[in-house]
């Protein structure tokens, strides 16, 4: 960061620019920033350094390569991409997906929602000051990666799931292996949240700072757990629910969402642990019942040649950062015509404009880091 | 502003000139004491950062994850897709690390593009802007995989056949940046006028005159910390 004066005055306003590059972040967001002394008067997010034409990829790979790129425009909710691919393709297809299918991958997008949390929940702390976090929350991380590994081979990108539903069958004795781990999560989950809501200092540093209204969540259309955290109570799960989440969360299930009123940074980081929680218990909910049906299928054969009937269709799903939407438009050939994205970062980046300016910039990283973003969902 | 031309830093003749016992004991600390900067872009920038944490733990191989910027560093790992709108800065920030340097490509994208090899505005491999040591395959490659290729790369200082150094003669050693080029400004006058004026333009939609005004807008990065503002003063 270099900050510049313009002209002679002592006062004037200085520009400062943060990144493209900065050796704490995966992936790469520019903003510039007009400081008056210490106060941001203009923010501005510049998007673009990461952009890989993924949208106009899509119109050229058939609906089975879909899904490698859909995997990674946000590589921490891997599964929850694939997952909003194969959704929105069945539905244009009418095709009906086996119930095994269904509730094991609502199971791994639960469990994926988990390391993505996890992820931010240790790299936030990092950009506050804090290293500690970062090591308790990828032991973690590699305690479910490792089921998750074990039953697609992959430790980010999965290309578990198929148009139709799954790839393979459960292993043997998996569903245990997942229990395992996931008690093993919760229980040292206390160690983390002491660490983060426990911490004197990390509270200071985020509570009131950042405030984030529900007017300007609706002007810019921000979702998620940031949206949640300012007291708007949507979460697609249970709004409008796709997979197994009807039953999940239908009143007396383990399905609740997470909603805090303050809008400050600390309450995104609150929203953060307790889905956590909350992802976890609707992951045993599914373990229990897939323990619990009969073997069966878990895919629908498929043509050799997938064609998609003429037409368009728009999904969303709750993804771990936001509403991640698919628009497709297909004109009855084996790739799309269009295939629209709606990730979550793009909005939930894109209100720093109005969220920066007024703060301080020693609060500016701490804001930053709490719109949770993956700059790759940012610019596709 | 005045332009004063420098050399890139570079190891000097004494080098080529040291003996080889003591070139032996040279590359014996180099290899164990790999300050690296990661250049993380993507993806692998998450296994990156799983490989430094506890469970593969890089950093018992002497490879320090600390580097405050590209001028304090020795190894650079590229992991993740090289854009055409990033590529200027990762080719700046290599200019800026000091010799003796290497660098590790981490992952399909920044190998060969990977799965964006037919996107319109993905690098086809960052060998295209800048010479590499190892490649690790993979998309993403697991933390194993780094550590193989961090002893691959160990291996060849030991035995001084990095594959940037014979690259940096063949196609960089006329190379010479300008230091103004390296310390540039951060904020142009333009810039400058343009903020005072409107603030809302959007900067997508001058994606032509930053494009005609060079590299360096692009690649304001981090590292320029003690730089910028004398040479501003200079200009306006």
């Amino acid at each position: 960061m270099v900050g510049v004066g313009a002209g002679g005055l002592a006062s004037a306003d200085m520009v400062l620019n943060i990144g493209p590059q900065h050796p704490a972040t995966h992936g790469v967001l520019r903003l510039r920033i007009t400081l008056d002394g210490e106060r941001i008067r203009r923010a501005e997010p510049i998007v673009g350094y990461m952009h890989r034409g993924a949208e106009k990829l899509f119109e050229v790979r058939d609906y089975r390569q879909i899904m490698v790129l859909a995997n990674r425009h946000d590589w921490l909710s891997a599964f929850s991409n694939e997952i909003g691919v194969a959704l929105t393709v069945e539905r244009m297809l009418g095709m009906d997906v086996p119930e095994r299918a269904t509730w094991t991958r609502t199971l791994l997008a639960e469990l994926n929602r988990v390391l993505n949390h996890l992820m931010f929940l240790g790299s936030y702390p990092l950009e506050l000051g804090a290293i500690t976090p970062i090591f308790y929350s990828f032991r973690e991380r590699e305690e479910l990666q490792a089921v998750m590994e074990e039953i697609s081979g992959g430790r980010m990108h999965y290309m578990f799931s198929r148009v139709g539903g799954l790839r393979d069958d459960l292993p043997a004795g998996w569903l245990g292996r997942v229990a395992a781990s996931i008690a093993a999560v919760r229980r040292r989950l206390p160690d983390l949240e002491s660490l983060l809501v426990g911490n004197e200092i990390l509270r200071a540093r985020t509570r009131g700072v950042g405030v984030l209204s529900p007017e300007l969540i609706e002007a810019y259309g921000v979702s998620g757990p940031i949206a949640r955290a300012s007291g708007v109570d949507v979460d697609l799960r249970r709004d409008r629910p796709y997979l197994a989440y009807a039953e999940l969360f239908a009143p007396g299930g383990p399905g609740r969402v997470v909603v805090r009123s303050a809008g400050d940074c600390l309450a995104r980081l609150e929203v953060l642990l307790e889905q956590v929680h909350v992802s976890l218990d609707l992951a045993q909910a599914c373990l229990d019942r897939l323990a619990a049906l009969p073997a069966g299928p878990v895919n629908v054969k498929l043509p050799k040649v997938l064609k998609v009937p003429e037409g368009w269709d728009y999904v969303a799903t709750e993804n771990p950062l936001g509403f991640n939407g698919y628009y497709l438009v297909s004109r009855g050939d084996k790739t799309p015509w269009r295939l629209k994205l709606r990730s979550a970062s793009f909005n939930n980046v894109a209100v720093l404009g109005e969220l920066l300016p007024g703060t301080l910039i020693a609060d500016m990283v701490a804001i930053l880091g709490s719109m949770f973003f993956v700059v790759g969902d940012i610019d596709k | 502003m005045t332009m004063t031309d420098l050399p890139m830093p570079r190891v000097g003749p004494l080098q080529e000139a040291t003996p080889k016992p003591m070139r032996l004991i040279l590359n014996w600390g180099r290899r164990y004491s790999l300050w690296v900067f990661n250049f993380g872009l993507a993806c692998c920038a998450i296994e990156f950062i799983a490989a430094s944490m506890a469970r593969h733990d890089f950093i018992r191989l002497g490879v320090i994850p600390f580097a405050p910027g590209p001028r304090q560093a020795d190894l650079m790992v590229v992991s993740g897709t090289v854009t055409d709108k990033m590529a200027p800065a990762v080719r700046r920030l290599y200019d800026q690390m000091p010799e003796p340097k290497y660098v590790i490509s981490f992952g399909a994208c920044s190998n060969s593009g990977g799965p964006y090899w037919d996107s319109y505005c993905v690098t086809k491999g960052v060998d295209q802007l800048i010479p590499v040591d190892v490649y690790v395959p993979g998309c993403p490659p697991r933390p194993e995989a780094l550590l193989q290729g961090i002893l691959l790369l160990q291996q060849r200082i030991a035995s001084e056949q990095p594959a940037s150094r014979s690259l940096r003669k063949k196609s960089y050693a006329d190379r010479r940046a300008a230091a103004a080029v390296l310390s540039r400004p951060f904020v142009s006058a333009q810039d400058r006028e343009r903020l005072a004026g409107a603030p809302s333009e959007s900067d997508v939609s001058r994606g032509t005159s930053d494009a005609s005004r060079g590299t360096g807008d692009v690649s304001r990065g981090t590292g320029d910390v003690s730089r910028g503002s004398t040479d501003v003063s200079g200009e306006a």
